[in-house]
């Protein structure tokens, strides 16, 4: 599974840059402290982590980070963390309920998503939301099941469960 | 900070009522709808909840929640893909199945 | 006070997922309960941690999430039986 793939020279310090300052900024977070043996024993780890592993963080395949991306990205998480909170009292409200008021069904969704990142953002977005869950991922199609089934063709089922998502990743990942 | 007690009630209930729902749930799949909203929910306002009573612990339990809220979904999928690919059968209420076309459509494909 | 009341809550949610994990009708059920009994522990530990006033219990909750994280993946692709 693992090729060794020839990056440039360009991508390969850009990727660490990022990886290392993003490890960085975590440690500094974890210990919550300036204390000079912290920050250098937190340099080091850093480092040596970035310097392994940072071809698969190039494999993922980030896009650039642009003030427009950046800010529907910060747009989406506020989206779904409201759709998370729903969801939440919908299943909450079900599951409290004696007679348990369920309606479940398997149904398939096709996505315009190309990159692998874009598509799972997409399925832990529906896993988090309103009664759906995402079981299978097949190239453009996602297998879903749906606590509530509302629609069974494959447009409108789409248009419900992943129209929402769909039109503010586009932006960030186009 | 006494909301922060609030929060974390919030957090607690929610908790509660997810497991209450890995119980009563009739099959594997309802169950993981259960479990993974409502614990996840419950798990990050109950974490920074703490936070936000204890506020020098507040980066530390910011870290945990998003580590939660980032692979419970992630370890969820997993399970109900495991659950779907070992063919466990669908409980007698689920209305619409279309799991075999999906199959179907992938050997043609290949 | 309140934490106390919290802890009995939480504590009564893992013996519902424990329930669940004695009456499981197949692997699958046993293994949902288990991941859920994890996150709930989680937020258990941290809350044990703000009662006792000990710092070490949110590093504790962390490696145990980190660790069981990377278990249930493991019993996951077990369960799925395939080698790709």
């Amino acid at each position: 599974m693992y090729k060794n793939n020839n990056y440039s020279g360009k991508d390969r310090i850009k990727g660490f840059l990022w990886l290392f300052f993003s490890l960085f900024i975590l440690w500094l977070l974890l210990t919550s402290t300036f204390y000079y043996q912290e920050f250098w024993v937190g340099i080091v780890i850093s480092f040596i982590i970035a310097i392994t592993t940072h071809e698969f963080y190039i494999r993922l395949g980030f896009p650039p980070v642009t003030p427009k991306r950046f800010g529907f990205f910060i747009l989406y998480i506020f989206i779904l963390f409201w759709e998370i909170i729903r969801a939440n009292l919908d299943v909450a409200s079900r599951i409290i309920r004696p007679s348990l008021p369920i309606n479940p069904g398997v149904v398939i969704i096709k996505t315009r998503l190309k990159s692998d990142l874009a598509k799972i953002i997409l399925a832990n977005s529906i896993t988090l939301t309103p009664g759906t869950f995402t079981l299978d991922i097949q190239e453009d199609r996602l297998l879903i099941h749906w606590i509530d089934v509302r629609a069974t063709a494959i447009e409108e089922a789409t248009e419900i469960i992943g129209g929402r998502f769909e039109k503010y990743l586009r932006i960030i990942f186009q | 900070m006494t909301w922060g007690w609030w929060v974390t009630g919030f957090g607690v209930i929610f908790l509660f009522l997810g497991s209450l729902g890995i119980y009563r749930m009739p099959d594997v799949y309802n169950r993981l709808q259960a479990g993974t909203k409502c614990t996840t929910l419950g798990a990050f306002c109950a974490i920074l909840g703490v936070g936000i009573i204890e506020p020098s612990w507040f980066w530390t339990t910011l870290i945990i929640a998003v580590f939660v809220l980032l692979t419970n979904p992630i370890s969820s999928h997993a399970f109900g893909r495991a659950s779907y690919m070992s063919s466990v059968s669908f409980c007698e209420k689920t209305k619409v199945n279309q799991s075999e076309d999906f199959c179907r459509d992938e050997d043609n494909d290949t | 006070m309140i934490g106390t009341i919290y802890l009995i809550i939480i504590g009564l949610g893992v013996v519902l997922c424990l329930l669940r994990m004695m009456k499981g009708p197949t692997a699958p059920d046993r293994a949902v309960a288990l991941d859920t009994s994890v996150t709930v522990t989680t937020a258990l530990l941290v809350l044990i941690g703000l009662i006792l006033k000990r710092k070490i219990y949110l590093d504790v909750s962390l490696v145990y999430a980190v660790l069981t994280f990377i278990g249930s993946v493991a019993i996951a692709r077990y369960l799925e039986g395939g080698i790709e």
